[in-house]
């Protein structure tokens, strides 16, 4: 049985737009085990940050309902200096931009070396620049005693975020989110950022909780995969049976986005419409319906919930039952005349 | 950064030039000489044609301005006309005079506006905060010599809690305590009324900033880390704030300068602002060159000084 070390329980995040609330995260219950990558999948706007903001406590002016059990203590509401204690100890962050997440006007050594200082009082100067250059050396920087010294302006992105990356892990944490840590790389750094990730869970032994919209990158890296949609999870599975066996809407609508290399493609298939801002979110109904318009409305549950269809795989609303691509009903229809 | 401070100084050489040309120029356009204002009207107009011809005035300009020029380069700034004496002499006491009260209204300034500044941008859009912006607006829209007149008038004369006027009690022995808080005494009131509402600037720029820096993604990093709200301010937010409050530096004395000619005359203190407006209403030529151009060089130190402190905050800006 694997051992629980988040417990995400019914969890609301909401902001306050003109005197109402408007719930970016809405409901959310997930589990993320020791040493298990849970991912997040899902397009821009869909709550996967603010999800992980909620976690780690960053958000500023967010109202936070429900509970998030991280190894059994509820973090959901507690005061900033006893999440302190936790952030950067027990919970390490990976940012999405590595190029603005590193302070400009401090050497690389002192940004990773204050996460030790903050929580390693005791630790002397000399022992913490050690660790520090061993930090460098573990997530494959070349030459680490001279980028101690260095600024952010004077390191490539690739390497940036490395240094955002020896942050995140400089007290081992248990628990590490990558916030989309890849997006703003080219291709082959990516695969060497999310080599070097995959080598320090092996290492820590931690859970990681990975935003991505990338699928490729899930595919890689990923145990069970969260598909969220307008702030809500659609669709829960392990890896395996979510690629095999996709079932919502969404996430077969997402699969179908992939452009494939061996099919000769006029057009990219694309998800109609947007998604929805957080004021036009529906307050019921099922929430991508509206993208799917071909869809009969009855096929729609009132208050989607989630099924669990197999152990493990769980989809909200009915309408899966009944979702085909308009591609495939029109290709049909229109196979005598082309 | 040394590299960076020296190029930075030798892109200083043609402004000075340019600086002197214009000052030059200026002073010559200006209508009328020391010798057609407060002169004996009975002295033969042949004989103040001759002394003009014996000053030189009335050789081409350029062959004056080398010759103003070569003396300045050599610390010669002339005679001045109204007081019969070479103009460093005169100069001498009052720079000194000006560079003390400057620097205090400096001090005052950032006293001032740096912990509203940092008070009003991290708690942005409170009461607090409108307060500190109501007054640096206030500020902003108040005449720099109508409040040092009412300041004059009502810590000066009703409340009689500062003197009015010099900048020093007569009858002291310079090098004395007495002397320097005699000195101090006296300027403290200027100083206060020009830096009580020349803090808008500084709080504002510092304002913003900080409200800008506090939403940039490094400062989330910081929370990330476990870093206190203390911490992620002096350690993050307020380094990364103060780039333009160095950058505004040299503006600043500029200011300063622009202020203190008020102030001086206000406060009747013997400053080179007094100074400067004395001499021109009597054309006294050399002094009004010497003076505006020690308070252009003055400006151009100021943003030569903005610029060095900018490249020892911000790594970005040190050229290789």
């Amino acid at each position: 049985m694997a051992e629980k070390l988040l417990e995400i329980k019914n969890l609301k995040t909401s902001f306050r737009i003109r005197d109402d609330y408007y719930a970016a995260v809405d409901n959310v219950s997930l589990t993320v085990n020791k040493n298990e990558v849970l991912a997040i999948v899902g397009e821009s706007g869909c709550g996967k940050s603010a999800l992980a903001f909620s976690i780690m406590g960053l958000h500023s002016r967010a109202k936070i309902d429900g509970n998030i059990y991280f190894k059994n203590e509820d973090i959901a509401n507690i005061s900033t200096s006893k999440l302190n204690k936790l952030r950067g100890k027990h919970m390490g962050m990976i940012f999405q931009d590595p190029l603005t997440a590193l302070n400009p006007l401090m050497i690389i050594g002192e940004q990773i070396g204050e996460t030790l200082l903050l929580h390693n009082k005791d630790m002397t100067k000399s022992a913490r620049k050690e660790k520090v250059i061993n930090l460098l050396e573990k997530v494959g920087i070349p030459r680490p005693e001279h980028v101690y010294e260095q600024f952010p302006h004077e390191l490539s992105g690739g390497m940036r975020q490395r240094v955002v990356i020896a942050t995140a892990i400089a007290n081992e944490p248990d628990l590490l989110i990558a916030d989309e840590p890849t997006t703003a790389l080219d291709v082959t750094i990516q695969s060497q950022i999310l080599d070097l990730i995959k080598d320090l869970k092996e290492d820590m032994n931690s859970g990681i909780v990975l935003i991505t919209h990338d699928l490729g990158v899930v595919a890689e890296m990923a145990d069970r995969v969260a598909v969220m949609y307008a702030g809500q999870v659609v669709e829960i599975a392990d890896v395996h049976t979510l690629f095999e066996n996709p079932l919502h809407p969404y996430t077969r609508s997402l699969f179908n986005s992939v452009p494939n290399a061996n099919e000769e493609q006029d057009q990219l298939h694309v998800i109609q419409g947007i998604v929805p801002s957080l004021q036009n979110l529906p307050r019921e109904g099922c929430r991508f319906a509206a993208r799917i318009p071909w869809i009969d409305a009855s096929a729609h549950e009132t208050n989607p919930e989630l099924h669990e269809v197999q152990p493990g795989h769980f989809v909200r609303c009915t309408c899966y039952k009944h979702f085909n691509f308009p591609e495939e009903s029109k290709e049909e229809q229109q196979h005598g005349v082309s | 950064m040394w590299k960076f401070s020296l190029r930075r100084i030798l892109i200083m050489i043609p402004q000075l030039f340019a600086l002197s040309l214009l000052i030059f120029i200026l002073a010559k356009m200006m209508p009328g000489d020391a010798l057609s204002g407060k002169i004996d009207p009975n002295i033969d107009p042949a004989r103040i044609e001759e002394l003009r011809e014996e000053m030189g005035w009335n050789d081409p300009w350029h062959e004056q301005y080398a010759r103003w020029v070569g003396g300045v380069v050599k610390g010669d700034f002339g005679q001045s006309f109204r007081f019969k004496m070479p103009v460093t002499e005169i100069i001498g006491q009052r720079i000194v005079n000006s560079f003390w009260l400057s620097l205090v209204t400096l001090i005052l300034t950032y006293l001032i506006a740096i912990p509203l500044g940092i008070t009003s941008g991290r708690f942005n859009d409170t009461l607090r905060d409108h307060l500190i912006t109501g007054y640096s607006y206030i500020g902003f829209a108040t005449p720099l010599f109508i409040f040092a007149l009412v300041m004059l008038w009502v810590f000066g004369f009703q409340l009689q809690w500062f003197p009015t006027s010099g900048s020093v009690a007569p009858g002291l022995e310079p090098g004395t305590f007495d002397y320097v808080a005699s000195k101090l005494y006296h300027l403290l009131l200027p100083a206060f009324s020009m830096a009580l509402i020349q803090t808008y600037s500084t709080i504002q720029y510092l304002r913003n900033e900080i409200v800008d820096t506090k939403q940039r993604d490094f400062i989330i990093t910081a929370r990330a880390k476990g870093a206190s709200e203390t911490r992620v301010y002096n350690n993050h937010i307020l380094r990364n704030s103060l780039l333009p409050i160095a950058a505004f530096f040299g503006y600043e004395i500029t200011l300063l300068i622009g202020g203190s000619i008020f102030v001086e005359n206000i406060f009747g203190y013997p400053g080179m602002g007094q100074l400067l407006v004395e001499s021109i209403t009597l054309r006294d030529y050399s002094v009004v060159t010497a003076t505006t151009l020690l308070f252009g060089v003055a400006s151009v130190l100021g943003a030569l000084l903005s610029d060095i402190i900018l490249s020892i905050i911000d790594p970005r800006i040190r050229i290789k």
